[in-house]
C-alpha cells in the first residue's frame, strides 16, 4: 500500500530552470515547497568538476547527463496512419536528466521572441490576409503580449547574468546590438563575451553586405557577476566543453550556479532527487488536484498531498503527465477536438560547413553561447506573402567545441574511412567554421502528441507517441535561408564549403542531433477548446495544476526557447502570487 | 622506409605477438585516479575480455583498414583502437544499458526512426563477425584476417553498402557500429584504453583535456601551442 507523506502547500514535479524559479517565488511567499526531481542529485562539485567533465566519450557521446530512453523515452511516427516505434537510443533531441535538466547541459543562447512571434495567428492575419494560412496549419496566438513578459524576461535575464548587448532600448536602436528586436527596457547585465575569429569574420563580411551582426546572447558569463538571488558566476574560460556537459567553471548559466544554491538554504524548501512522479491525483470531482503520487528512490509509491501542483519537467513529460492524469481532453487529429498533446512542433535548421585552408580556427577555443549572428532575415523582418511561407531565422557563426569524435567536418568527396580519410582529417580539422540557421516551425493539425497503444515504461504506464514530419511551409522557409547562406558562404571566400539543408523530400530522421526545442503538447491560449492553459500557464480544467515550459508554445519561434520559458515562469509566478493564492480559483474565466 | 613496408611489418609482429600469454593486467581504464599511475597497454600482449581469438583477429585486422597506419598520422592499430572497443563491449553501450529495448521490434521500419534491433551492441558485433568470418570462407577459402588487404578493404566497402548480407543481423549495422567505435576510440581521451599516448591528439592538433583558454581566445589565426593532457595525467 502506498504511503502518504505529510502535506505541503506546493509540489513542484521536476527542478530545472522553471521549477527552480518556481521554488524562489513560492518560498517567497512562505509556502511550504517541496520538488520532486525523476533524475539523480548533482551540482557543480562534484558532478561536473575538472578534469572528469573533460571527457566527450562519456558525456559528449554516451550522453552521460541525458535522459535514459531505457527509462523514459517514447514513440516516433510521421503520420497519423502510420506505426510508431520506439525511439530507443537517443539522437534527434536529447532531454536532460537530474536536478537542473537540461539547464546544465545546454549551451546558453539566450533570445526573447520577436513580439510578433507571441501573436503570429493575429498578426498574419492583419497582415497578409488569413488566407495565407495554409489549411492544415494549426497556429495560434499564444494570448500575451511581449510588453507584459517584458519586466519578466529582464529579470530572468539579471538572474541567468545574460552577456550580450542591447540592440532596442526602449525603442531606441543601439548601435552593436540587434536592431530589430522587442524593445528591452534594460542593458543585459554583462557584456558580451569575447569575439573568436570566425565571430569576426563573419561580422566583417555581414556588415558589408550591409547585415546586422550583433553578439549571440549568452548564458556563458562575460566577467565575474553577482545576480539578484546572490549567486555568483567566474567568467567562461572557453574551455570547449559545454553544449552536453555541465559547467566545470561556474561560468554556465544554470539552475546550480543561478537558482539552487540559494533555494537550498530556505528552511521551507526541500527536494527529493530519484523521485519520479507517476501521475497527479484528481479530487473525485477531477475539478482540483490533491496532489502526485510518485515512486522513490527505493521503488516504494509515495502520495504526496499538496494544494498546488506547478509541472516544470521536460516539455515532452509534462504533456505524457497531463496524458497519464486525465487532466485537459486529449487532442484528435482526425475530429479536431481536445487540446492535449495538439501543436507539437520543432526547430527547422540547416547551414554551411566553410572551409580555409589557411585559417586556424582552435575550434576546441570556445563556449556554448560564442558566436556571430544575426537577424536581418527574421519572422519580422519577411514579406510572407510575397515569400510564399510563414517563418523565419536567425543565422549564427558559432563555435562551441572542437571535440574530435563528433566535431570532424570534412570536405565533399571525402571518404568515412581508410587512409585518405585520415588524410582529410588532418588538413580539415581546425580549419573550418559553420554558418547556421536556426528557424521557426510552425503548428499542424496532424503533428501532435498522444498515448501509444503498445509500448510501455518500467512501471506498465503507455509511452507517450509523437506524430511529426516535415511540411512544405517549412521547407520553402529553410530553402530561402539557404540561398541567403549560400550568398554569404561565398562572401566569405572559403576554399570549399557545403551547404546542408532539409528539401522537399526530407523526411523527420530522429537519428542525427538536431535540437533539444520539442515544443507545445500543452499549450497556451485564449480559449479552453483550443488551448491547454490560459496566459497564466494555470491548466483550463483543474485551477491548482499550473504547467511551466516549451510545451505550452502553440507552434516553435525561430529562437531557442529558453529565454521565453524563463520569461513566462515569472510571469505565471506573480498570477500565482498576487491573484491566485489570495483567492484560489481559474484565472481566467473559460 | 615506406609506409607500405612500415605497415606489413607490423602487422606480422602483432599476428605473430598474439600467440603470446599477456603478462600484465590491464585497468578498467575509467577510474581518474587508478589509470593515472598506469601507462596504456601494450596491444600486442593485451587479452581481450569480450573477443574469443577468432574475434580478435578479425577486430585487429578491420581497424588497420579503417585507420591504416598509412601515410602521416598513426593507424587504429598504434593506438589501440582494438583495446577500446573491447572494453566498450563490456560495458553501458556494448549492452544497450542506456537503451529501450523492449519489444515489439519492428527492425525493417525505415532507417530514419534510428535503432531497432532487438540486439546489443556486443550482440551485433558476435553475430557480424561470425557472418563475415564464414562469407570470407566461402568466398575466399580463409578467414577475413588472413586476406590481403586490398580484399579485406573490398569487403568492408560491401559491408557498408549492405551488398553482403546476412541472415541474423543486419551487415550495415554491424559496420556501422563497427566505424562507429574505431573512430571513437582513436579521437576519445586514453582513459576509456584507445588513443595510446594522445597520438590521434598531437595529430590533429587537439589539446584534450586542457579545458582553459582564455587568454588565448583573441589571439586569432595563430595556431594553439601546447600539447595535448588526458584525463589520465599524462601530457604530450
Amino acid at each position: 500500500m502506498a504511503k502518504t507523506n505529510p502535506h505541503v502547500d506546493v509540489v513542484l514535479i521536476g527542478l530545472g530552470w522553471t521549477n527552480s524559479i518556481m521554488g524562489m517565488e513560492m518560498t517567497d511567499e512562505g509556502l511550504s515547497v517541496l520538488a520532486l526531481e525523476r533524475g539523480p542529485d548533482q551540482d557543480t562539485v562534484p558532478d561536473f568538476a575538472y578534469p572528469k567533465m573533460a571527457d566527450e566519450l562519456t558525456y559528449g557521446v554516451r550522453y552521460q547527463l541525458m535522459q535514459r530512453p531505457a527509462k523514459s523515452t517514447l514513440t516516433v511516427r510521421h503520420g497519423v496512419r502510420d506505426l510508431a516505434v520506439p525511439y530507443r537510443s537517443l539522437g534527434s533531441f536529447l532531454p536532460g536528466n537530474g536536478v537542473g535538466g537540461a539547464g546544465t547541459h545546454w549551451n546558453g543562447h539566450t533570445w526573447r521572441p520577436q513580439p510578433q512571434e507571441l501573436r503570429l495567428k493575429s498578426y498574419v492575419e492583419e497582415t497578409f490576409g488569413s488566407d495565407t494560412i495554409p489549411e492544415e496549419m494549426a497556429i495560434q496566438d499564444f494570448g500575451i503580449s511581449y510588453d507584459e513578459l517584458e519586466p519578466h524576461f529582464d529579470f530572468f535575464e539579471k538572474v541567468a547574468g545574460i552577456a550580450g548587448k542591447a540592440g532596442n532600448l526602449n525603442g531606441e536602436i543601439q548601435e552593436g546590438g540587434n536592431p530589430f528586436e522587442g524593445w528591452r527596457s534594460d542593458e543585459y547585465p554583462m557584456p558580451p563575451m569575447k569575439r573568436t575569429l570566425n565571430d569576426t569574420l563573419f561580422r566583417d563580411m555581414a556588415a558589408e553586405q550591409g547585415l546586422h551582426p550583433f553578439p549571440m546572447p549568452a548564458a556563458n558569463a562575460s566577467e565575474a557577476y553577482t545576480n539578484p538571488y546572490g549567486m555568483q558566476l567566474a567568467p567562461c574560460n572557453y574551455c570547449g566543453f559545454c553544449e552536453r556537459y555541465g559547467c566545470l567553471n561556474y561560468s554556465k548559466s544554470s539552475p546550480q550556479t543561478c537558482v539552487l544554491g540559494a533555494l537550498k538554504q530556505r528552511k521551507n524548501f526541500a527536494y527529493r532527487a530519484n523521485c519520479e512522479v507517476m501521475k497527479v491525483n484528481l479530487a473525485s470531482d477531477g475539478k482540483t488536484a490533491t496532489g502526485v503520487t510518485y515512486i522513490d528512490e527505493n521503488g516504494d509509491e509515495v502520495i504526496q498531498p499538496a494544494d498546488l501542483v506547478i509541472m516544470g519537467a521536460y516539455s515532452l513529460h509534462n504533456v505524457h503527465l497531463l496524458l497519464l492524469s486525465g487532466i485537459g481532453k486529449p487532442y484528435d487529429p482526425i475530429s479536431g477536438e481536445g487540446v492535449v498533446g495538439k501543436n507539437y512542433a520543432y526547430q527547422m535548421n540547416g547551414g554551411a560547413t566553410l572551409y580555409f585552408k589557411d585559417k586556424e580556427f582552435n575550434p576546441f577555443i570556445g563556449a556554448g553561447a560564442n558566436a556571430e549572428v544575426l537577424n536581418d532575415f527574421g519572422v519580422e523582418q519577411i514579406d510572407f506573402g510575397q515569400a510564399g511561407f510563414i517563418g523565419g531565422s536567425y543565422f549564427s557563426a558559432a563555435m562551441t567545441n572542437g571535440q574530435p569524435i563528433r566535431n570532424m567536418p570534412l570536405p565533399k568527396g571525402a571518404p568515412n574511412w581508410g587512409a585518405q580519410w585520415k588524410q582529410a582529417v588532418q588538413e580539415t580539422y581546425g580549419h573550418t567554421m559553420t554558418i547556421g540557421s536556426h528557424g521557426s516551425n510552425m503548428s499542424y493539425r496532424d503533428c501532435y502528441l498522444d498515448l501509444d497503444p503498445t509500448y510501455t515504461d518500467d512501471h506498465g504506464r503507455p509511452l507517450m507517441r509523437m506524430t511529426f514530419n516535415w511540411k512544405d511551409n517549412d521547407v520553402r522557409m529553410t530553402q530561402f535561408m539557404k540561398q541567403k547562406i549560400d550568398i554569404l558562404s561565398k562572401a566569405l571566400k572559403p576554399d570549399d564549403y557545403k551547404l546542408s539543408f532539409k528539401d522537399f523530400d526530407s523526411q523527420y530522421d530522429v537519428r542525427p542531433y538536431q535540437t533539444t526545442h520539442n515544443v507545445g503538447g500543452a499549450i497556451m491560449g485564449t480559449d479552453p477548446t483550443s488551448s491547454v492553459l490560459n496566459r497564466y500557464l494555470q491548466t483550463w480544467d483543474v485551477h491548482n495544476v499550473f504547467v511551466m515550459g516549451a510545451s505550452a508554445f502553440p507552434q516553435n519561434i525561430q529562437y531557442n526557447p529558453t529565454g521565453l520559458v524563463g520569461g513566462l515562469t515569472y510571469w505565471a509566478a506573480k498570477a500565482i502570487r498576487e491573484q491566485y493564492l489570495p483567492n484560489p480559483g481559474p484565472l481566467v474565466q473559460a | 622506409m615506406s609506409s607500405e613496408l612500415k605497415n606489413a611489418s607490423r602487422r606480422g609482429f602483432i599476428k605473430g605477438s598474439l600467440m603470446m600469454i599477456p603478462a600484465v593486467t590491464v585497468g578498467s581504464g575509467v577510474s581518474l585516479t587508478a589509470a593515472a599511475a598506469e601507462p596504456p597497454a601494450n596491444l600486442d600482449a593485451y587479452q581481450p575480455t569480450f573477443f574469443d581469438a577468432d574475434e580478435w583477429r578479425f577486430i585487429l585486422a578491420a581497424c588497420d583498414r579503417l585507420i591504416p597506419s598509412d601515410g602521416e598520422g598513426p593507424g587504429a592499430l598504434e593506438t589501440n583502437v582494438p583495446i577500446f572497443i573491447d572494453q566498450q563491449m563490456e560495458g553501458k553501450f556494448g549492452h544497450a544499458t542506456d537503451w529501450y529495448m523492449k519489444g515489439p521490434f519492428h527492425p525493417d521500419v525505415s532507417p530514419l526512426f534510428g535503432y531497432q534491433s532487438p540486439l546489443a551492441p556486443r550482440d551485433v558485433y558476435r553475430k557480424g563477425i561470425a557472418a563475415t568470418g564464414r562469407h570470407c570462407q566461402d568466398n575466399h577459402g580463409k578467414g577475413f584476417a588472413a586476406l590481403d588487404a586490398d580484399t579485406q578493404t573490398q569487403i568492408l566497402t560491401q559491408l557498408e553498402k549492405g551488398e553482403i548480407e546476412f541472415d541474423d543481423v543486419s551487415s550495415g549495422q554491424f559496420f556501422a557500429f563497427l566505424l562507429q567505435n574505431t573512430k571513437e576510440g582513436y579521437f576519445a581521451d586514453p582513459i576509456h584504453g584507445g588513443n595510446k599516448h594522445m597520438a590521434s591528439w598531437k595529430f590533429i592538433g587537439f589539446p584534450g583535456a586542457r579545458a582553459s583558454y582564455l587568454e588565448w581566445v583573441e589571439q586569432h589565426n595563430k595556431a594553439y601551442p601546447l600539447g595535448p593532457v588526458s584525463l589520465t595525467g599524462e601530457r604530450g
